[in-house]
């Protein structure tokens, strides 16, 4: 588990940058859920906590693919593959992830540090 | 409507088609292009795919296993459109394609100085972007003709593979077009910082060169010395092959709010269709990605209908542009006179945000590397006086 930040350090309808490798994305929505995406767009360089975020969906601040939250599913094109999604603990007032173990689908031309 | 024929196969073509199909259109679907390839993506051409950091692979824009049920006539270009009992799109093949409804997406290409020396490029095709990084790898001096986006973003792959980079420009500051004089200027130092020479307020009276050009002459006298040349002058819209059908053509295939032309049955969408902007009180043709992408599902939508749907409210135009890493993203449209502010950042950092207002409203946003605000404020534009 990583710890990401203080939950009052996320109010609803703000996104926050976890600078791991690849980096991951954490949304508050204004339903009060909480969601974790890896950051990286898969259409291309963008970061997906700079985007708009709307319902249960983020609009990626670059070219507006849309992904759902809840699957990181493509909702919208240019993107063609799903973002990989992470899991979301809340103990003690503390945000935590719980990193996926299946492969990122990182966009052409961005590498993990690892890989 | 029992058959639709989309002419042109790039970004606007294959959107329009996703969303004939997404809306329930059910019908044969036609889709002619003039270039033998499957749609594939432009703005990488100028950036990631003419450094080398993306394949032809990576262009696609069709997605893996993606079927539209359509028949795809590649390599053959339309000819003419007529009106009889139904549309008919003639094609350089000798063929025809008959259909109720016709949607134009043939893009634009770019203006060019004319002549024929080797090593002057224009970049807009696979094939443009090929030849110009195979040249750009042997040479040493690039005169880039024209301080555009796609110009400068040449500029920036060139200086990364060591060549050594002159920009002309004939107004007074570059992108002055796109961003007005004073962003214009901000940016310019952008470039200057990377080492980049950019001669403004300079006409070019012509090219030097036998058979392979050696430089540029400009009107001042003063010659450039040059093994490329890039000539990044702009784009014009394809529309002669609507010529004597009675489709009303400008600066582009003019259309309402919609995309509806001046014929029935036939819409436009892209870089070749100038829509009415009611924001602007104008028709304006918008040459950027997000418009070919987004404005089919409307243009669809007032095809199926025979121009009963209510179009969408129009998003106002919206661009982006990668120079040296930083991330330039602008919406909305900027005239003479608009008052322009520093809201956050500032110029000399290079990482800034700009707001343009006209009469109080926020007419237009340009964020240089400040991509969350710039989501934020993009919202804003157009939005009536006073609203927030
Ligand atoms: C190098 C480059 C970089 C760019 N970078 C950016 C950027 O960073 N940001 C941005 O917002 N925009 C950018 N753009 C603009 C963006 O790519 C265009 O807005 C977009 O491609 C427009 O799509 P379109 O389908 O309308 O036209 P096009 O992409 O021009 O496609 C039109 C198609 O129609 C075909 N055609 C033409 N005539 C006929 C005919 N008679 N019969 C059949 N087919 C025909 C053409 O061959 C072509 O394939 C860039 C463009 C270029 C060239
Ligand atoms: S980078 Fe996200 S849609 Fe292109």
């Amino acid at each position: 588990m990583i710890p990401a930040c203080p939950l009052a350090a996320l109010p609803r309808g703000e996104a926050l940058r976890v600078e791991t490798d690849p980096p991951i994305a954490v949304f508050h929505t204004e339903d009060g859920e909480l969601y974790a995406v890896d950051d990286t767009c898969t259409h291309q360089d963008a970061s997906l906590a700079d985007g708009w975020l709307e319902g249960c969906e983020v609009e990626c601040p670059l070219h507006a693919s849309r992904f759902d939250l809840r699957t990181g599913r493509v909702d919208a094109p240019p993107a063609k593959l799903p973002v990989r999604t992470h899991q979301v603990v809340v103990q003690d007032e503390t945000v935590y992830i719980v990193p996926s173990d299946l492969p990122p689908n990182l966009p052409p031309g961005v590498r993990t540090g690892s890989a | 409507m029992k058959s639709v024929a989309i002419v042109g196969a790039s970004l606007a073509g294959l959107s329009t088609a996703r969303a004939l199909r997404a809306q329930g259109f059910g019908g044969r679907l036609t889709i002619v292009g003039a270039e033998p390839h499957r749609p594939y993506d432009r703005p990488p051409l100028s950036k990631e795919f003419l450094a080398g950091q993306m394949t032809t692979a990576d262009l696609a824009l069709e997605g893996d296993g993606e079927d539209l049920d359509a028949d795809w006539r590649l390599g053959v270009a339309a000819t003419r459109l007529e009106q009889g009992r139904s549309l008919r799109i003639a094609l350089a093949d000798g063929s025809a394609v008959e259909a109720d409804g016709v949607v134009i997406a043939t893009g634009a290409v770019a203006r060019t100085l004319g002549g024929d020396l080797g090593g002057v490029h224009t970049l807009r095709t696979i094939e443009d972007a090929a030849t110009l990084r195979a040249d750009l790898d042997a040479a040493r001096r690039l005169v880039v003709i024209g301080a555009g986006f796609i110009g400068a973003e040449v500029a920036c792959v060139a200086r990364t593979l060591g060549l050594d980079v002159t920009i002309v420009e004939a107004a007074p500051a570059p992108f002055a077009r796109a961003l007005g004089p004073e962003m214009g200027a901000a940016l310019a130092g952008l470039h200057e910082d990377h080492g980049v020479r950019l001669i403004c307020g300079a006409a070019v009276r012509g090219l030097t060169g036998e058979g392979r050009v050696d430089g540029v002459l400009l009107e001042d006298g003063r010659r450039l010395d040059a093994d490329v040349v890039l000539v990044g002058i702009g784009a014009r819209p394809v529309v002669e092959w609507l010529d004597g059908s009675g489709v009303r053509v400008g600066d582009g295939v003019v259309c309402d709010t919609g995309g509806a032309t001046s014929m029935p049955g036939v819409v436009a969408v892209g870089d070749c269709a100038a829509w009415f902007d009611p924001a602007l009180g104008a028709h304006l043709r918008v040459e950027h990605w997000t418009g070919a992408a987004r404005r089919p599902a409307t243009a669809a939508r007032t095809l199926l209908s025979g121009g009963a749907a209510v179009p969408d409210t129009l998003a106002p135009p919206y661009l982006w542009s990668d120079q040296y890493g930083m991330r330039v993203q602008f919406a909305g449209h900027t005239l003479p006179g608009d008052e322009v502010s520093v809201e956050e950042g500032d110029l000399a950092s290079r990482r800034f945000l700009a707001v343009y207002r006209r009469e109080g409203r926020t007419v237009a946003v340009l964020g240089v590397d400040q991509p969350r605000s710039f989501t934020r404020w993009r919202r804003r534009v157009n939005e009536p006086a006073g609203a927030r």
